[in-house]
Protein backbone atom coordinates (compact mmCIF):
# COMPACT_ATOMS: atom_id res chain seq x y z
CA UNK A 1 0.00 0.00 0.00
CA UNK A 2 2.68 2.60 0.96
CA UNK A 3 4.78 1.30 -1.58
CA UNK A 4 2.08 2.07 -3.98
CA UNK A 5 1.51 5.45 -2.88
CA UNK A 6 5.37 6.03 -2.59
CA UNK A 7 5.73 4.61 -6.34
CA UNK A 8 2.91 6.69 -7.92
CA UNK A 9 4.23 10.11 -6.15
CA UNK A 10 7.74 9.62 -6.97
CA UNK A 11 6.91 8.54 -10.66
CA UNK A 12 4.51 11.01 -11.28
CA UNK A 13 6.63 13.72 -9.48
CA UNK A 14 9.13 12.84 -12.01
CA UNK A 15 7.50 12.78 -15.20
CA UNK A 16 5.98 15.79 -14.29
CA UNK A 17 9.05 17.89 -13.52
CA UNK A 18 10.83 16.36 -16.42
CA UNK A 19 8.05 18.11 -18.61
CA UNK A 20 8.44 21.24 -16.73
CA UNK A 21 12.27 20.75 -17.34
CA UNK A 22 11.24 21.34 -20.87
CA UNK A 23 8.16 23.64 -20.86
CA UNK A 24 9.63 26.27 -18.49
CA UNK A 25 10.19 29.37 -19.95
CA UNK A 26 13.33 30.12 -17.18
CA UNK A 27 16.31 28.44 -18.00
CA UNK A 28 17.03 28.23 -14.72
CA UNK A 29 13.89 26.95 -13.75
CA UNK A 30 14.51 24.22 -16.21
CA UNK A 31 17.72 23.49 -14.23
CA UNK A 32 15.87 23.33 -10.68
CA UNK A 33 13.23 21.31 -12.42
CA UNK A 34 15.77 18.81 -13.44
CA UNK A 35 17.23 18.43 -10.25
CA UNK A 36 13.74 17.70 -8.27
CA UNK A 37 13.09 15.00 -11.45
CA UNK A 38 16.96 13.18 -10.61
CA UNK A 39 15.82 13.47 -6.93
CA UNK A 40 12.41 11.72 -7.46
CA UNK A 41 14.37 9.22 -9.88
CA UNK A 42 17.24 8.41 -6.83
CA UNK A 43 13.38 7.79 -4.53
CA UNK A 44 12.18 5.25 -7.53
CA UNK A 45 15.33 3.80 -7.05
CA UNK A 46 14.96 3.71 -3.16
CA UNK A 47 11.65 1.65 -3.93
CA UNK A 48 13.35 -1.20 -5.67
CA UNK A 49 16.11 -1.79 -2.56
CA UNK A 50 19.02 -0.28 -4.75
CA UNK A 51 19.97 2.04 -2.23
CA UNK A 52 23.52 2.33 -3.52
CA UNK A 53 22.93 3.50 -6.99
CA UNK A 54 20.28 5.98 -5.39
CA UNK A 55 22.67 7.91 -3.03
CA UNK A 56 25.45 7.61 -6.43
CA UNK A 57 22.85 9.14 -8.76
CA UNK A 58 22.04 12.38 -5.79
CA UNK A 59 25.59 12.89 -5.34
CA UNK A 60 27.05 12.81 -8.87
CA UNK A 61 23.94 13.97 -10.67
CA UNK A 62 21.77 16.39 -7.96
CA UNK A 63 25.77 17.32 -5.87
CA UNK A 64 27.83 17.65 -8.73
CA UNK A 65 26.39 17.56 -12.49
CA UNK A 66 23.52 19.60 -11.95
CA UNK A 67 25.64 22.12 -9.75
CA UNK A 68 27.70 23.12 -12.96
CA UNK A 69 24.57 23.26 -15.12
CA UNK A 70 23.39 25.50 -12.93
CA UNK A 71 26.23 27.61 -12.89
CA UNK A 72 26.80 27.49 -16.59
CA UNK A 73 23.06 28.70 -17.39
CA UNK A 74 23.24 31.38 -14.23
CA UNK A 75 25.75 33.08 -15.85
CA UNK A 76 24.84 33.07 -19.32
CA UNK A 77 22.27 36.21 -20.67
CA UNK A 78 19.83 33.89 -22.63
CA UNK A 79 17.77 36.32 -25.16
CA UNK A 80 14.35 34.04 -25.03
CA UNK A 81 12.55 35.96 -27.91
CA UNK A 82 15.50 34.99 -30.18
CA UNK A 83 15.24 31.45 -29.21
CA UNK A 84 11.78 30.73 -29.96
CA UNK A 85 12.42 32.90 -32.88
CA UNK A 86 14.07 29.42 -33.96
CA UNK A 87 10.75 27.48 -32.73
CA UNK A 88 9.35 26.70 -36.13
CA UNK A 89 12.61 26.08 -38.38
CA UNK A 90 13.22 23.29 -36.39
CA UNK A 91 9.94 22.13 -35.24
CA UNK A 92 10.32 18.98 -38.07
CA UNK A 93 13.36 18.06 -36.95
CA UNK A 94 12.20 17.75 -33.00
CA UNK A 95 9.04 15.77 -34.36
CA UNK A 96 10.96 13.42 -36.63
CA UNK A 97 13.28 12.98 -33.10
CA UNK A 98 10.53 12.35 -31.02
CA UNK A 99 9.32 9.78 -33.31
CA UNK A 100 12.14 8.00 -33.37
CA UNK A 101 12.38 7.93 -29.25
CA UNK A 102 8.99 6.68 -29.41
CA UNK A 103 9.34 3.97 -31.73
CA UNK A 104 12.87 2.78 -29.93
CA UNK A 105 10.36 3.04 -26.45
CA UNK A 106 7.67 0.65 -28.21
CA UNK A 107 10.58 -1.34 -29.56
CA UNK A 108 11.76 -1.77 -25.72
CA UNK A 109 8.37 -2.71 -24.45
CA UNK A 110 8.07 -4.83 -27.06
CA UNK A 111 11.22 -7.26 -26.36
CA UNK A 112 10.30 -7.29 -22.99
CA UNK A 113 6.87 -8.39 -23.65
CA UNK A 114 7.99 -11.16 -26.21
CA UNK A 115 9.87 -12.12 -22.94
CA UNK A 116 13.12 -13.48 -23.78
CA UNK A 117 15.01 -11.02 -21.77
CA UNK A 118 15.96 -12.38 -18.22
CA UNK A 119 17.91 -10.04 -16.25
CA UNK A 120 21.62 -11.10 -15.77
CA UNK A 121 21.16 -14.28 -17.50
CA UNK A 122 22.93 -12.83 -21.30
CA UNK A 123 26.00 -14.28 -21.21
CA UNK A 124 27.43 -16.53 -18.20
CA UNK A 125 26.08 -14.33 -15.85
CA UNK A 126 25.12 -13.52 -12.80
CA UNK A 127 22.99 -15.04 -10.32
CA UNK A 128 22.46 -11.98 -7.45
CA UNK A 129 24.77 -12.56 -4.55
CA UNK A 130 22.17 -13.61 -1.44
CA UNK A 131 22.76 -11.90 2.01
CA UNK A 132 25.11 -9.37 0.59
CA UNK A 133 24.29 -5.63 0.61
CA UNK A 134 23.72 -3.59 -1.96
CA UNK A 135 27.56 -1.62 -1.75
CA UNK A 136 29.07 -5.26 -0.93
CA UNK A 137 27.66 -6.78 -4.11
CA UNK A 138 28.65 -4.53 -6.81
CA UNK A 139 32.15 -4.09 -5.75
CA UNK A 140 31.98 -7.58 -6.10
CA UNK A 141 30.64 -7.96 -9.40
CA UNK A 142 32.22 -4.84 -10.47
CA UNK A 143 35.87 -5.89 -9.33
CA UNK A 144 35.62 -9.29 -10.36
CA UNK A 145 33.74 -10.02 -13.40
CA UNK A 146 33.30 -6.66 -14.70
CA UNK A 147 37.12 -5.93 -13.93
CA UNK A 148 38.17 -4.97 -17.44
CA UNK A 149 34.67 -3.58 -18.26
CA UNK A 150 35.33 -0.78 -15.29
CA UNK A 151 38.33 -0.26 -15.71
CA UNK A 152 38.05 0.35 -19.65
CA UNK A 153 35.04 2.66 -18.35
CA UNK A 154 37.51 4.46 -16.05
CA UNK A 155 40.57 5.03 -18.97
CA UNK A 156 37.51 6.35 -21.06
CA UNK A 157 36.77 9.26 -18.01
CA UNK A 158 40.23 9.89 -18.10
CA UNK A 159 40.96 10.33 -21.76
CA UNK A 160 37.89 12.62 -22.09
CA UNK A 161 38.72 14.78 -18.96
CA UNK A 162 42.64 15.12 -20.61
CA UNK A 163 40.88 15.95 -23.37
CA UNK A 164 38.48 18.54 -22.19
CA UNK A 165 41.37 20.19 -20.15
CA UNK A 166 43.24 20.22 -23.63
CA UNK A 167 40.96 21.58 -25.59
CA UNK A 168 39.83 24.42 -23.15
CA UNK A 169 43.24 25.47 -22.43
CA UNK A 170 44.94 27.83 -23.68
CA UNK A 171 48.69 28.98 -22.35
CA UNK A 172 48.52 33.34 -22.03
CA UNK A 173 52.23 34.52 -21.14
CA UNK A 174 51.20 37.67 -19.91
CA UNK A 175 49.39 36.38 -16.14
CA UNK A 176 51.57 36.88 -13.52
CA UNK A 177 51.47 34.08 -11.42
CA UNK A 178 52.70 33.44 -7.91
CA UNK A 179 55.00 31.19 -6.12
CA UNK A 180 54.04 30.40 -2.93
CA UNK A 181 56.64 28.54 -1.56
CA UNK A 182 58.66 31.50 -2.89
CA UNK A 183 56.59 34.47 -1.01
CA UNK A 184 56.34 32.33 1.93
CA UNK A 185 60.18 31.94 1.93
CA UNK A 186 61.03 35.65 1.55
CA UNK A 187 62.20 37.31 4.46
CA UNK A 188 61.61 41.41 5.81
CA UNK A 189 65.56 41.26 5.32
CA UNK A 190 65.87 40.94 1.55
CA UNK A 191 62.35 42.49 1.06
CA UNK A 192 63.27 46.04 2.54
CA UNK A 193 65.88 48.50 2.48
CA UNK A 194 66.49 50.63 5.00
CA UNK A 195 68.05 54.38 3.71
CA UNK A 196 68.15 57.82 4.67
CA UNK A 197 68.06 59.71 0.77
CA UNK A 198 69.33 63.71 0.89
CA UNK A 199 66.66 65.90 0.70
CA UNK A 200 65.76 66.28 -2.64
CA UNK A 201 67.57 63.50 -4.40
CA UNK A 202 65.25 60.45 -3.96
CA UNK A 203 65.43 56.95 -4.06
CA UNK A 204 66.64 54.47 -6.81
CA UNK A 205 64.88 51.17 -6.35
CA UNK B 1 10.48 2.57 19.75
CA UNK B 2 8.20 0.45 17.31
CA UNK B 3 7.93 -2.24 19.65
CA UNK B 4 7.22 -0.25 22.41
CA UNK B 5 4.34 1.38 20.80
CA UNK B 6 3.00 -2.08 19.51
CA UNK B 7 2.99 -3.53 23.26
CA UNK B 8 0.25 -0.58 23.77
CA UNK B 9 -1.92 -2.51 20.72
CA UNK B 10 -1.07 -0.67 17.72
CA UNK B 11 -1.12 -2.84 14.15
CA UNK B 12 2.80 -2.78 13.10
CA UNK B 13 2.39 0.32 10.40
CA UNK B 14 0.81 2.68 12.58
CA UNK B 15 3.63 1.62 15.67
CA UNK B 16 5.70 2.11 12.87
CA UNK B 17 4.59 5.49 11.37
CA UNK B 18 4.52 6.77 14.92
CA UNK B 19 7.84 5.75 16.11
CA UNK B 20 9.33 6.93 13.39
CA UNK B 21 7.40 10.80 13.86
CA UNK B 22 8.67 10.44 17.43
CA UNK B 23 12.01 9.95 16.25
CA UNK B 24 12.35 13.44 14.09
CA UNK B 25 11.02 15.19 16.56
CA UNK B 26 13.42 13.48 19.04
CA UNK B 27 16.27 14.64 16.92
CA UNK B 28 14.90 18.11 15.22
CA UNK B 29 13.88 19.35 18.52
CA UNK B 30 16.98 18.77 20.48
CA UNK B 31 19.18 19.86 16.99
CA UNK B 32 17.29 23.52 17.02
CA UNK B 33 17.66 24.20 20.70
CA UNK B 34 21.58 23.04 20.59
CA UNK B 35 21.97 25.28 17.21
CA UNK B 36 20.30 28.85 19.14
CA UNK B 37 22.81 27.63 22.39
CA UNK B 38 25.76 26.96 20.42
CA UNK B 39 25.59 30.83 18.36
CA UNK B 40 25.43 31.83 22.20
CA UNK B 41 28.60 29.98 23.02
CA UNK B 42 29.77 30.63 19.61
CA UNK B 43 29.65 34.39 20.17
CA UNK B 44 30.96 34.09 24.14
CA UNK B 45 34.07 32.11 23.08
CA UNK B 46 34.87 34.47 20.34
CA UNK B 47 34.72 37.30 22.64
CA UNK B 48 36.35 36.22 25.41
CA UNK B 49 39.19 35.46 23.07
CA UNK B 50 38.95 39.13 22.13
CA UNK B 51 38.98 40.40 25.73
CA UNK B 52 34.95 41.30 25.53
CA UNK B 53 32.78 40.01 27.57
CA UNK B 54 29.85 39.09 24.67
CA UNK B 55 26.14 38.89 25.71
CA UNK B 56 25.65 39.36 29.25
CA UNK B 57 22.36 41.14 29.54
CA UNK B 58 19.20 38.66 28.34
CA UNK B 59 19.05 35.79 31.04
CA UNK B 60 21.65 34.84 33.51
CA UNK B 61 25.36 35.21 31.68
CA UNK B 62 23.36 36.23 28.45
CA UNK B 63 22.12 32.90 27.95
CA UNK B 64 19.03 33.54 26.87
CA UNK B 65 20.54 35.84 23.67
CA UNK B 66 19.56 33.70 20.77
CA UNK B 67 16.19 33.36 21.73
CA UNK B 68 15.70 37.26 21.98
CA UNK B 69 17.51 37.43 18.70
CA UNK B 70 15.01 35.35 17.34
CA UNK B 71 11.90 37.29 18.68
CA UNK B 72 13.34 40.47 17.55
CA UNK B 73 14.05 38.57 13.95
CA UNK B 74 10.37 37.53 14.23
CA UNK B 75 8.58 40.54 14.05
CA UNK B 76 10.52 41.83 12.03
CA UNK B 77 8.87 42.77 8.45
CA UNK B 78 9.91 40.43 5.49
CA UNK B 79 11.06 42.45 2.45
CA UNK B 80 11.38 41.03 -0.76
CA UNK B 81 12.87 42.89 -3.06
CA UNK B 82 10.75 43.64 -6.37
CA UNK B 83 13.40 42.91 -9.20
CA UNK B 84 13.68 39.28 -6.97
CA UNK B 85 12.71 35.66 -8.06
CA UNK B 86 9.63 35.81 -5.58
CA UNK B 87 9.32 31.61 -5.12
CA UNK B 88 12.77 30.82 -5.71
CA UNK B 89 13.77 33.56 -2.86
CA UNK B 90 11.74 32.37 -0.73
CA UNK B 91 12.15 28.76 -1.30
CA UNK B 92 16.29 29.12 -1.01
CA UNK B 93 16.48 29.64 2.76
CA UNK B 94 14.11 26.80 3.31
CA UNK B 95 15.93 24.23 1.70
CA UNK B 96 18.87 25.81 3.71
CA UNK B 97 17.59 25.04 6.91
CA UNK B 98 15.52 21.68 5.93
CA UNK B 99 18.89 20.33 4.63
CA UNK B 100 20.37 21.08 7.43
CA UNK B 101 18.30 18.90 9.88
CA UNK B 102 17.82 16.34 7.07
CA UNK B 103 21.13 14.60 7.66
CA UNK B 104 21.22 13.85 11.27
CA UNK B 105 18.82 11.50 10.44
CA UNK B 106 21.87 8.79 10.09
CA UNK B 107 23.44 10.33 13.08
CA UNK B 108 23.93 7.33 15.73
CA UNK B 109 23.57 8.56 19.21
CA UNK B 110 23.70 5.20 21.00
CA UNK B 111 24.27 1.03 20.12
CA UNK B 112 20.66 1.11 18.10
CA UNK B 113 19.59 4.57 19.02
CA UNK B 114 19.66 5.84 15.12
CA UNK B 115 16.67 7.21 13.17
CA UNK B 116 17.42 5.37 10.22
CA UNK B 117 19.65 2.58 10.54
CA UNK B 118 20.84 2.27 6.73
CA UNK B 119 23.53 0.77 4.86
CA UNK B 120 24.71 3.48 3.23
CA UNK B 121 24.24 5.88 5.97
CA UNK B 122 27.83 8.03 4.86
CA UNK B 123 26.79 7.85 1.07
CA UNK B 124 23.33 9.37 2.33
CA UNK B 125 25.06 12.05 4.69
CA UNK B 126 27.52 12.75 1.32
CA UNK B 127 24.10 13.09 -0.72
CA UNK B 128 22.78 15.17 1.59
CA UNK B 129 25.61 17.82 2.59
CA UNK B 130 26.18 18.34 -1.27
CA UNK B 131 22.74 19.61 -1.94
CA UNK B 132 23.58 22.61 0.85
CA UNK B 133 24.73 24.43 -2.00
CA UNK B 134 21.46 24.68 -3.71
CA UNK B 135 20.07 26.88 -0.94
CA UNK B 136 23.06 29.47 -1.07
CA UNK B 137 23.28 29.47 -4.97
CA UNK B 138 19.32 29.86 -5.62
CA UNK B 139 19.61 32.89 -2.82
CA UNK B 140 22.49 34.35 -4.45
CA UNK B 141 20.45 34.38 -8.20
CA UNK B 142 17.25 35.06 -7.22
CA UNK B 143 17.97 37.64 -5.45
CA UNK B 144 18.70 39.17 -8.38
CA UNK B 145 21.53 41.85 -7.20
CA UNK B 146 25.27 42.16 -7.65
CA UNK B 147 27.10 41.11 -4.39
CA UNK B 148 24.50 37.82 -3.73
CA UNK B 149 25.11 36.75 -7.29
CA UNK B 150 29.38 36.75 -6.70
CA UNK B 151 28.55 34.95 -3.61
CA UNK B 152 26.54 31.83 -4.92
CA UNK B 153 29.85 31.62 -7.45
CA UNK B 154 31.97 31.45 -4.87
CA UNK B 155 29.62 29.03 -2.75
CA UNK B 156 29.58 26.77 -5.26
CA UNK B 157 33.04 26.50 -6.12
CA UNK B 158 34.24 26.13 -3.07
CA UNK B 159 31.45 23.41 -1.94
CA UNK B 160 32.52 21.19 -4.70
CA UNK B 161 36.00 21.65 -4.49
CA UNK B 162 35.77 20.80 -0.65
CA UNK B 163 33.57 17.76 -1.51
CA UNK B 164 36.15 16.47 -3.05
CA UNK B 165 38.41 15.93 -0.83
CA UNK B 166 36.10 14.97 2.15
CA UNK B 167 35.11 12.09 -0.40
CA UNK B 168 38.43 10.67 -0.24
CA UNK B 169 38.90 11.03 3.26
CA UNK B 170 35.56 9.15 3.92
CA UNK B 171 36.52 6.47 1.91
CA UNK B 172 39.76 5.83 4.00
CA UNK B 173 37.86 5.48 6.87
CA UNK B 174 35.30 3.42 5.44
CA UNK B 175 37.78 1.38 4.33
CA UNK B 176 38.91 0.76 7.13
CA UNK B 177 35.69 0.25 9.22
CA UNK B 178 34.74 -1.63 6.46
CA UNK B 179 30.99 -0.08 6.04
CA UNK B 180 28.84 2.80 5.33
CA UNK B 181 26.62 2.29 7.79
CA UNK B 182 27.57 4.71 10.21
CA UNK B 183 26.74 2.34 13.71
CA UNK B 184 29.07 -0.02 12.15
CA UNK B 185 31.56 2.89 11.49
CA UNK B 186 31.40 3.59 15.21
CA UNK B 187 31.56 0.06 16.49
CA UNK B 188 34.72 -0.65 14.43
CA UNK B 189 36.23 1.99 16.38
CA UNK B 190 35.92 -0.17 19.85
CA UNK B 191 39.21 -0.49 20.94
CA UNK B 192 40.70 0.85 18.15
CA UNK B 193 44.22 2.29 19.86
CA UNK B 194 46.10 -0.73 21.48
CA UNK B 195 42.56 -1.83 22.53
CA UNK B 196 42.26 0.98 24.98
CA UNK B 197 41.57 4.16 22.96
CA UNK B 198 38.00 4.24 21.15
CA UNK B 199 38.61 6.45 17.94
CA UNK B 200 40.04 6.10 14.36
CA UNK B 201 42.02 8.93 15.31
CA UNK B 202 45.27 7.12 16.84
CA UNK B 203 46.22 5.99 13.95
CA UNK B 204 48.98 7.37 12.31
CA UNK B 205 47.22 6.70 8.85
CA UNK B 206 43.84 8.33 9.92
CA UNK B 207 45.24 11.30 12.03
CA UNK B 208 46.06 12.89 8.73
CA UNK B 209 42.46 12.52 7.51
CA UNK B 210 41.27 13.61 10.80
CA UNK B 211 42.79 16.77 10.31
CA UNK B 212 42.40 17.30 6.54
CA UNK B 213 38.51 16.49 7.02
CA UNK B 214 38.15 19.31 9.90
CA UNK B 215 39.54 21.64 7.82
CA UNK B 216 37.33 20.77 4.69
CA UNK B 217 34.41 20.73 6.81
CA UNK B 218 34.88 24.50 7.98
CA UNK B 219 35.42 25.16 3.93
CA UNK B 220 32.13 22.93 3.25
CA UNK B 221 30.26 25.03 5.85
CA UNK B 222 31.50 28.15 5.11
CA UNK B 223 33.15 29.06 8.43
CA UNK B 224 35.65 31.30 9.13
CA UNK B 225 38.67 31.10 8.03
CA UNK B 226 37.11 29.92 4.91
CA UNK B 227 33.66 32.09 4.73
CA UNK B 228 34.72 33.90 1.95
CA UNK B 229 30.93 33.99 0.52
CA UNK B 230 29.49 36.11 3.23
CA UNK B 231 32.94 38.19 3.17
CA UNK B 232 31.83 41.64 4.45
CA UNK B 233 34.77 43.35 3.06
CA UNK B 234 34.20 42.07 -0.39
CA UNK B 235 30.29 41.16 -0.34
CA UNK B 236 28.42 43.13 2.12
CA UNK B 237 26.38 39.90 3.59
CA UNK B 238 27.18 37.99 0.46
CA UNK B 239 23.67 35.46 -0.30
CA UNK B 240 22.18 37.09 2.46
CA UNK B 241 22.57 40.75 1.49
CA UNK B 242 18.61 40.66 0.48
CA UNK B 243 17.06 38.64 2.92
CA UNK B 244 15.57 39.82 5.76
CA UNK B 245 13.12 38.72 8.92
CA UNK B 246 12.47 34.71 9.17
CA UNK B 247 14.00 34.09 6.29
CA UNK B 248 17.60 35.53 7.09
CA UNK B 249 16.85 33.84 10.25
CA UNK B 250 16.53 29.92 8.89
CA UNK B 251 20.00 30.77 6.57
CA UNK B 252 21.31 31.42 10.01
CA UNK B 253 19.86 27.94 11.64
CA UNK B 254 21.17 26.57 8.68
CA UNK B 255 24.53 27.69 8.82
CA UNK B 256 24.99 26.51 12.39
CA UNK B 257 23.12 23.69 11.81
CA UNK B 258 25.47 22.68 9.18
CA UNK B 259 28.16 23.10 11.59
CA UNK B 260 26.91 21.11 14.40
CA UNK B 261 26.25 18.33 11.57
CA UNK B 262 30.10 18.85 11.02
CA UNK B 263 31.38 18.33 14.50
CA UNK B 264 28.76 15.20 14.63
CA UNK B 265 30.29 13.54 11.49
CA UNK B 266 33.90 14.58 13.18
CA UNK B 267 32.99 12.84 16.25
CA UNK B 268 31.30 9.73 14.78
CA UNK B 269 34.31 9.13 12.45
CA UNK B 270 37.25 9.69 14.12
CA UNK B 271 36.49 10.15 17.80
CA UNK B 272 34.50 7.10 18.57
CA UNK B 273 31.08 8.32 18.36
CA UNK B 274 28.96 7.08 21.44
CA UNK B 275 31.53 5.18 23.19
CA UNK B 276 33.39 6.73 25.83
CA UNK B 277 37.40 7.84 24.56
CA UNK B 278 38.52 5.14 26.63
CA UNK B 279 38.08 1.48 27.64
CA UNK B 280 36.89 1.80 31.36
CA UNK B 281 33.97 0.38 32.68
CA UNK B 282 33.53 2.77 34.73
CA UNK B 283 32.74 5.43 31.89
CA UNK B 284 30.17 3.52 30.34
CA UNK B 285 28.11 4.26 33.66
CA UNK B 286 27.40 7.60 31.28
CA UNK B 287 24.98 7.37 28.74
CA UNK B 288 26.24 6.97 24.99
CA UNK B 289 24.43 10.81 24.07
CA UNK B 290 26.39 12.12 26.65
CA UNK B 291 29.70 10.98 25.31
CA UNK B 292 28.49 12.09 21.47
CA UNK B 293 27.36 15.72 23.01
CA UNK B 294 30.70 16.02 24.73
CA UNK B 295 32.28 15.43 21.78
CA UNK B 296 30.56 17.70 19.44
CA UNK B 297 30.77 20.02 21.83
CA UNK B 298 34.76 20.12 21.71
CA UNK B 299 34.15 19.95 18.13
CA UNK B 300 32.45 23.24 18.05
CA UNK B 301 34.84 25.11 20.13
CA UNK B 302 37.77 23.80 17.95
CA UNK B 303 35.45 25.66 14.93
CA UNK B 304 34.80 28.79 17.13
CA UNK B 305 38.54 28.69 17.71
CA UNK B 306 39.84 29.07 14.54
CA UNK B 307 37.03 31.31 13.82
CA UNK B 308 38.47 33.72 16.79
CA UNK B 309 41.99 33.31 15.60
CA UNK B 310 42.53 32.66 11.91
CA UNK B 311 42.48 35.58 9.65
CA UNK B 312 40.11 35.03 6.27
CA UNK B 313 41.75 33.30 3.60
CA UNK B 314 42.25 34.86 0.04
CA UNK B 315 40.05 33.03 -2.49
CA UNK B 316 43.03 32.10 -4.44
CA UNK B 317 44.34 30.31 -1.57
CA UNK B 318 41.13 28.81 -0.91
CA UNK B 319 41.17 27.39 -3.97
CA UNK B 320 44.68 26.12 -4.21
CA UNK B 321 44.33 24.45 -0.70
CA UNK B 322 41.62 22.53 -1.94
CA UNK B 323 42.76 21.37 -5.29
CA UNK B 324 46.41 21.39 -4.83
CA UNK B 325 46.94 20.14 -1.85
CA UNK B 326 44.26 18.17 -0.17
CA UNK B 327 43.13 16.58 -2.97
CA UNK B 328 46.36 14.73 -3.54
CA UNK B 329 47.18 14.01 -0.27
CA UNK B 330 43.91 12.72 0.31
CA UNK B 331 44.22 10.60 -2.65
CA UNK B 332 47.71 9.41 -1.70
CA UNK B 333 46.26 8.10 1.52
CA UNK B 334 43.61 6.57 -0.07
CA UNK B 335 46.71 4.37 -1.33
CA UNK B 336 48.26 4.36 1.56
CA UNK B 337 45.47 3.06 3.79
CA UNK B 338 44.09 0.17 1.50
CA UNK B 339 47.70 -0.71 0.63
CA UNK B 340 48.11 -1.00 4.95
CA UNK B 341 44.84 -2.96 5.23
CA UNK B 342 45.37 -5.05 2.41
CA UNK B 343 49.13 -5.80 3.79
CA UNK B 344 47.80 -6.64 7.32
CA UNK B 345 44.84 -8.77 5.86
CA UNK B 346 42.66 -6.67 6.97
CA UNK B 347 39.85 -7.83 4.20
CA UNK B 348 40.60 -11.63 4.72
Amino acid sequence: MIQAIAFYLFATLTIFSGAVTILARNPVHSVLWLILAFFNAAGLMILIGAEFIAMLLVIVYVGAVAVLFLFVVMMLDIDFSQLRAGFIKNFPLGLALAFVLLAELLMGVGAYKAGGLALGTANAATAPIAGLSNTAAIGALLYSRYLFLFETAGIILLVAMIGAIVLTHRQRGDVRGQNVSRQNARRPEEATINLQPEVGKGVTL
Amino acid sequence: MTAFFQGLGLPFGAAWAISTICGILLIALPVMLAVAMVIYVDRKVWASMALRRGPNVVGPFGILQSFADGLKVFLQETIIPSAANKGLFLIAPIITFTVALLAWAVIPFNSGAILADINVGLLYILAISSLGVYGIVIAGWSSNSKYPFFSAMRASAQMISYEVSIGFILICVVLWAGSFNLNDIVKAQHGFGLGFINGFWCSPLLFPMWVMFLISSMAETQRAPFDLTEAESELVAGYQTEYSSMAFALFWLGEYGNVLLMCALNATLFWGGYLPPVELAILYWIPGWIWLILKIAFGFFVFSWVKATVPRYRYDQLMRLGWKIFLPVSLLFVFLVSGYLMATGHFA
